[in-house]
């Protein structure tokens, strides 16, 4: 699937945030020079392919509370990775579980799993549950704490086109 | 701390934001509010920093895109500096700093295609004059997290 002009245009349009205000379909559409009711058909659609994978806030995880931001790096078997991930994906406070390219020897590491919660321990607690799930799987372990923000703002389409001709 | 009102919206809004003329009165329908209150309520959650976006998230890798997590290993002394290079590129979507001996910095390149990540990368090399460590997804088991705001027996929908 390829992105038109108009996709790229409504893209940048909305890459940042929906206008709060009380039409913001309507507001999006007339950026565009188009009818809100195009805007939404688009989105609609974007949702049903999973281009758009949902239509919501995005929560600063500190603020909310949940200061303990773990990402935790597992070196897990070849052979057990994917049933084993698959499990510790559906764990509490898991996100963004990703099976990724290991860099030895700097690296072994080829499981990661975030990890959310209001403190450390918690944190900790949780990892404990995936060591025990992944058992002698696991050759090693690592969780790297985040302690700053330090961008976060999204996809950012470039280069975008004027879709009113 | 956020009112018992702001966390429900937070976590009513998680997803599921309708597809029509006016969602904000929608969404206000549905938890017994004005179209007015819900609108302003997302305003200052926007403004006060509790929220860092609202709209839509795309996943553009069902259109070719690509997002590749990577990583730096940036000398204390230059942590600041290194950390405006790489933020100054637009395609950083999310930068971390996090606790490790050497990979200290942690951020996702985000592109239209795989090309564009590659020259993202290949550039904040050449402006740092450090390795950018790439971790490509082999596999995706999970990628999103609800967070647990409020009770089980408070209001919720299933978004």
């Amino acid at each position: 699937m390829a992105l038109d002009a108009f996709d790229r245009a409504l893209i940048a349009a909305v890459q940042g945030g929906l206008p709060l205000v009380a039409r913001p379909y309507e507001a999006v559409g007339a950026m565009l020079g188009v009818s809100g009711e195009q805007v939404r058909e688009r989105l609609a659609s974007m949702l049903d392919e999973g281009l758009v994978r949902r239509i919501g806030a995005v929560p600063n995880h500190y603020r909310l509370g949940f200061t303990a931001n773990g990402m935790s790096v597992w070196d897990v078997d070849d052979h057990q990775v994917d049933a084993l991930a698959a499990q510790i994906a559906q764990l509490n406070g898991v996100s963004h579980c990703y099976r990724r390219t290991r860099h030895l020897p700097d690296w072994p590491y080829n499981l990661f799993a975030m990890l959310h919660g209001r403190t450390r321990d918690e944190v900790e607690r949780q990892a404990d549950v995936v060591a025990a799930l992944l058992g002698p799987a696991c050759r090693a372990r690592d969780i790297l704490y985040s302690t700053a923000i330090l961008k976060k703002t999204g996809l950012r389409l470039k280069g975008t086109h004027d879709v009113q001709d | 701390m956020l009112r018992p009102d702001q966390l429900l919206l937070v976590d009513y809004l998680h997803g599921g934001f309708p597809v029509v003329d006016r969602p904000f009165a929608a969404v206000g329908a549905a938890l017994g509010w004005s179209e007015d209150h819900v609108i302003e309520c997302l305003r200052q959650l926007l403004a006060s920093g509790v929220l860092t976006r609202f709209g839509p998230l795309f996943q553009i890798e069902r259109a070719g895109g690509q997002f590749m997590l990577a990583a730096l290993a940036v000398p204390e002394e230059r942590f600041d500096e290194v950390t405006a290079l790489v933020n100054a590129l637009p395609e950083v979507a999310h930068n971390y700093r996090r606790d490790h001996p050497s990979l200290n910095m942690w951020f996702v390149l985000a592109g239209e295609s795989a090309a564009a990540v590659a020259d993202a990368a290949r550039r904040i090399e050449q402006a740092t004059g450090l390795t950018v460590f790439q971790f490509p997804k082999e596999h995706e088991y999970r990628v999103e997290l609800r967070l647990p705001l409020i009770p089980p027996e408070g209001a919720r929908h299933g978004a």
